[in-house]
């Protein structure tokens, strides 16, 4: 496979599952009998995913879906506990040295949260300038001219580069959290909710600056969200998750216009729209479980209007429903 | 890139400067306990404290200008070289004012390298445990909870006997009893921030383990702890005062404000008052001016209230 | 009788700094009719939920509310002692906050809180509270409500917690309720089923709601009248069709152009230049004028009134046309 063609990021059967290890008190209660409460939450449960060089693949679901962890297991900032993740063709986990630097570098996080992604103790040129001093990507006497250059990249006034993060807006600290991200060269970014904590007006800005980026750099996105409607804008492709799996799985136009999943169709009802007015609402019933607990078989049923007994019994796989268009859900299998 | 359509200066709305309650509420806004006077009296015993050779009428540890007949004399009585002991003299003939002077240069010394020591010490042990977690936070953290389950000032005197009298052998038993608080606040704050997203970004960047927690979360997680250490200055010197008192603290020809104070204890019943309060008073100032700066210090250091 | 129920007119509420009073709510009015739903619209810093506070008397120092009538039922709220407002909110007038934690609390049980809420207001025997208690918390779809009176509020997840403070609004079968961002860190589907219920009750209790919020979606869907905030006043009003699909205001538009919806996917979206001003550093005039495409002279020499248009209210010099539709 050439250069061109090897997907940047492939993950396979990834799992990943935080346990609560007992502490020494718990351990020594055991020994009275008494059993050990190991509570385990399944966050990630088998996803598989391959993103190719230049694609936006947008990640959709509710809190508790296992997306923000699936992004940080992108990102390396978590290890899975299960599976498989490739950067470039090779097994990130088994990567040293050289090597490691480079997938470390290469894929960068855009965080949701713009106040806490930014070290409050720092001034804007540190924060951005810091990449380049630790790493030696840039000789000392350029890096205040790289520091001015990325700011203006992202929108900023170079003036801004002395300030520390609370004198400056919401929006603007997400931009200087993109630059952060732009000085050491990345290929890949996970953007994890980047403008749910934003204004409209303000979101709008951002969204514009992914794709001038995209444009101009040609990165490869994994853009986490909830808003179906920013990531319908901006994905080719879009994967919905539902408690740590992905249910489903399309390009952009295809699951927006023929979604197949109950809980994707679930989803687009209920997301609020300015064209809809005075909508009589019929939302799903139930509460979206924890992954503490994930319920038997299709993760889904408790709440699905179409619930079939199987689907409490077998969790159903992805299949291709049509041509690029994977879903796991026991109806389509009824009608094949 | 300009954002704005229309640039230019533009006027801004000017506010308004009378409504109903204004005054009320601003009144309230300014309602806190002076510090002024805190911020004086720590200023001025800092001088005297540094320059206590050049206040003090005598040098109170020369023992050569010591003399018996000068002893017990009351306030504002005349030495046998002439000078005036304007706060008397004790039973060794020391004239007060400059013991004092001398002994709060001692006690200041004390209470401010133990705390120094303790927080660096505390304070590293603290944040590496929060950092690294697993098993070392556990053994670190174990230790902690061992030294502090015994009572403070059990603890110091045991040390102080084993190893002898002296300011140094203070300072030491002090870091070793009071290092578990700081270790202990320095690591709850560092588990807080470490969760947040700057250090996860930090971590995305390749920063060495070192940095991370040098640069980014230590200077975070200050704040706790510098409250914590202002008022552990107080108490430290307190503890010094009590451990001199009961007579295992710094030794008699360099007193301490506390052991001025243990001195003076067995003449109060017979009139000679002022051998125990006058110390008692200097230390009182001392530690309460500490503890109002330092609190507001610690406010006016946070980046956010700029 | 006049079904106007709640009737605002120059509502000015300040906050006091050593340099002077800035304010965050500068002249607004606003019309409530009986069972009507009310979305007032506004990004941070616009003073929606500053608006919502001061109708209710909730402004703490160092805010004011120095100016303006808020008439709840033809009596001026703003001359009320705090005892005749303690009889009023919780009673006639209800609140619901983004933070469901702010309404409950932690260390007391739901049915606790609940039964609180009624007997402060009205003599009733304990059982019959109960009794109103238990049927609340059916009413907004929590299953089993008897078990659930004895459970804390930490049992709950944040959905159910928001239909507890539903429930508890809802109690002494108030007149108007304001909400302030009730679903705004809710999940969609869970926000689907809070509209619902809101949507149900409502109708059913003809209760007047004035819902807070910064998502033009939600209100699109669920409000009878809009009103858009931006630095402190209201600048366009309306049946709700109306403004979304002919908005006058430039910065309604703005809004309106730079959802994702209103651009082909891919496409770069519209967006608003610039951003909203800081309290102390609202500009002159039409506050909106640094950042509005169509401004002209006159924008900056003074704010513009309100013009009226049947329905339709709003504030500007140079409003969108008809034409330009």
């Amino acid at each position: 496979m050439s250069q061109a063609d090897t997907p940047v990021i492939e993950l396979k059967n990834v799992h990943k599952r935080f346990e609560q290890r007992p502490d020494l008190a718990q351990r020594i209660l055991a020994l009275t009998g008494r059993p050990i409460d190991r509570r385990t939450v399944y966050a990630v449960n088998g996803v598989d995913l391959s993103i190719k060089r230049g694609e936006v693949v947008g990640l959709v679901g509710e809190s508790g879906c296992g997306k923000s962890t699936l992004g940080r297991v992108v990102a390396g900032l978590h290890r899975q506990t299960e599976g498989e993740l490739l950067y470039q063709g090779q097994d990130a986990n088994r990567l040293r040295g050289a090597g490691k630097l480079a997938y470390t570098l290469g894929v960068q996080m855009i965080f949701q949260d713009p106040q806490a992604s930014l070290n409050p103790r720092q001034r804007l040129r540190q924060i951005l300038g810091e990449s380049l001093k630790v790493h030696k990507l840039a000789p000392p006497a350029d890096i205040p001219g790289r520091i001015d250059q990325a700011l203006t990249e992202v929108g900023l006034d170079t003036e801004y580069r002395d300030r520390f993060p609370h004198q400056i807006s919401g929006g603007q600290r997400q931009r200087i959290g993109i630059a952060r991200a732009l000085m050491v060269a990345p290929k890949f970014l996970v953007c994890d909710e980047p403008v749910a904590a934003l204004d409209v007006s303000i979101q709008a800005q951002v969204i514009n600056l992914f794709m001038d980026l995209r444009e101009q750099h040609g990165f490869t996105y994994l853009f986490i969200s909830h808003d179906l409607g920013v990531v319908k804008h901006i994905s080719d492709r879009v994967a919905i998750m539902y408690l740590g799996k992905i249910v489903e799985i399309s390009t952009s136009a295809e699951i927006f216009a023929r979604a197949n999943h109950p809980y994707t169709q679930a989803l687009m009802a209920e997301v609020p729209d300015v064209a809809r007015r005075g909508r009589k609402f019929t939302p799903i019933k139930g509460e979206i479980p924890s992954p503490l607990n994930p319920p038997s078989g299709c993760t889904f049923n408790p709440r699905c209007p179409h619930a079939m007994p199987r689907c409490r019994e077998v969790a159903p796989a992805l299949k291709e429903i049509s041509a690029g268009h994977w879903s796991a859900c026991h109806l389509n299998e009824a009608s094949a | 890139m300009a954002n704005t359509p229309n640039p230019g200066r533009t006027r801004t709305v000017q506010p308004l400067a009378e409504t109903p309650r204004r005054a009320a509420i601003l009144k309230k806004l300014h309602a806190r306990p002076t510090v002024r006077g805190s911020v004086i009296a720590l200023a001025v015993l800092i001088i005297l404290v540094v320059f206590a050779p050049f206040f003090a009428p005598q040098n109170p540890y020369d023992l050569a200008n010591l003399s018996l007949m000068d002893g017990r004399l009351a306030p504002r009585q005349a030495l046998m070289d002439g000078s005036i002991a304007w706060l008397g003299t004790d039973d060794q003939g020391r004239d007060m004012l400059s013991a004092i002077l001398y002994g709060l240069r001692i006690s200041l010394m004390v209470g401010l390298s133990a705390v120094v020591l303790a927080t660096a010490i505390g304070g590293a042990i603290g944040l590496v445990a929060a950092y690294i977690g697993g098993w070392v936070d556990t053994v670190l953290m174990r230790i902690v909870d061992f030294i502090l389950g015994f009572p403070t000032i059990l603890v110091a005197l045991v040390l102080l006997v084993v190893l002898g009298r002296g300011v140094d052998k203070v300072i030491l038993a002090l870091v070793l009893v009071q290092w578990g608080h700081y270790a202990r606040i320095m690591r709850s704050r560092a588990l807080q921030e470490r969760r947040k997203e700057y250090v996860e970004a930090a971590a995305n960047l390749g920063f060495p383990a070192w940095r991370i927690m040098l640069f980014h979360l230590l200077p975070n997680c200050l704040g706790p702890v510098m409250v914590f250490a202002t008022i552990q200055i107080a108490t430290a010197i307190a503890l010094e005062a009590t451990l001199s008192f009961l007579g295992v603290g710094v030794p008699i020809t360099e007193p301490s404000l506390g052991l001025l104070i243990s001195n003076g204890f067995q003449y109060l019943l017979s009139g000679d008052y002022w051998i125990s309060l006058f110390p008692g008073i200097a230390l009182l100032v001392l530690i309460l001016s500490i503890n109002i700066v330092g609190d507001r210090l610690r406010e006016s250091l946070d980046p956010r209230r700029a | 009788m006049s079904d106007i129920l709640l009737d605002v007119r120059g509502l000015r509420t300040a906050f006091h700094t050593e340099a002077g009073a800035w304010l965050a709510v500068d002249g607004v009015d606003l019309t409530v009719r009986r069972g009507e739903i009310v979305g007032l619209v506004g990004e941070s810093g616009s003073g929606k939920s500053v608006t919502g506070f001061s109708l209710l008397g909730l402004i703490d120092p160092p805010g004011e509310v120095v100016d303006g009538e808020v008439k709840f039922k033809g009596t001026d709220l703003r001359k009320l002692s705090e005892e005749q407002m303690r009889q009023l909110r919780g009673n006639r007038i209800a609140m619901i906050f983004q933070d469901p934690l702010m309404t409950l609390n932690p260390v007391l049980r739901i049915g606790e809180q609940m039964m609180e809420a009624i007997l402060t207001h009205e003599d009733v025997p304990r059982a019959q509270a109960e009794e109103r208690c238990r049927e609340a918390l059916a009413m907004v779809g929590i299953p089993s409500p008897e078990k659930r009176l004895k459970s804390y509020p930490h049992e709950f997840s944040g959905g159910m917690r928001q239909r507890v403070a539903i429930a508890i609004a809802m109690l002494n079968k108030p007149d108007l309720i304001i909400c302030d961002e009730p679903t705004t860190a809710l999940d969609v589907t869970i926000q689907g089923q809070i509209l619902y219920r809101m949507q149900q009750i409502c109708r059913e209790h003809n209760t007047a709601l004035i819902w807070i919020t910064h998502d033009l979606g939600v209100v699109a869907e669920l409000a009878d009248r809009v009103a858009v905030m931006y630095a402190g006043r209201i600048v366009e009003s309306g049946p709700v069709e109306q403004v979304l699909d002919a908005p006058r205001h430039p910065y309604t538009k703005g809004l309106l152009d730079s959802m994702p919806g209103a651009t082909q996917p891919g496409a770069r979206l519209h967006q608003i230049n610039g951003m909203a001003p800081s309290l102390a550093g609202r500009p002159a005039g039409c506050a909106f004028r640094p950042r509005c495409i169509n401004a002209v002279t006159r924008c900056t020499e003074q704010a513009p009134s309100v013009t009226t248009e049947g329905p339709r209210s709003y504030r500007c010099y140079v409003p969108i046309a008809r034409e330009a539709q």
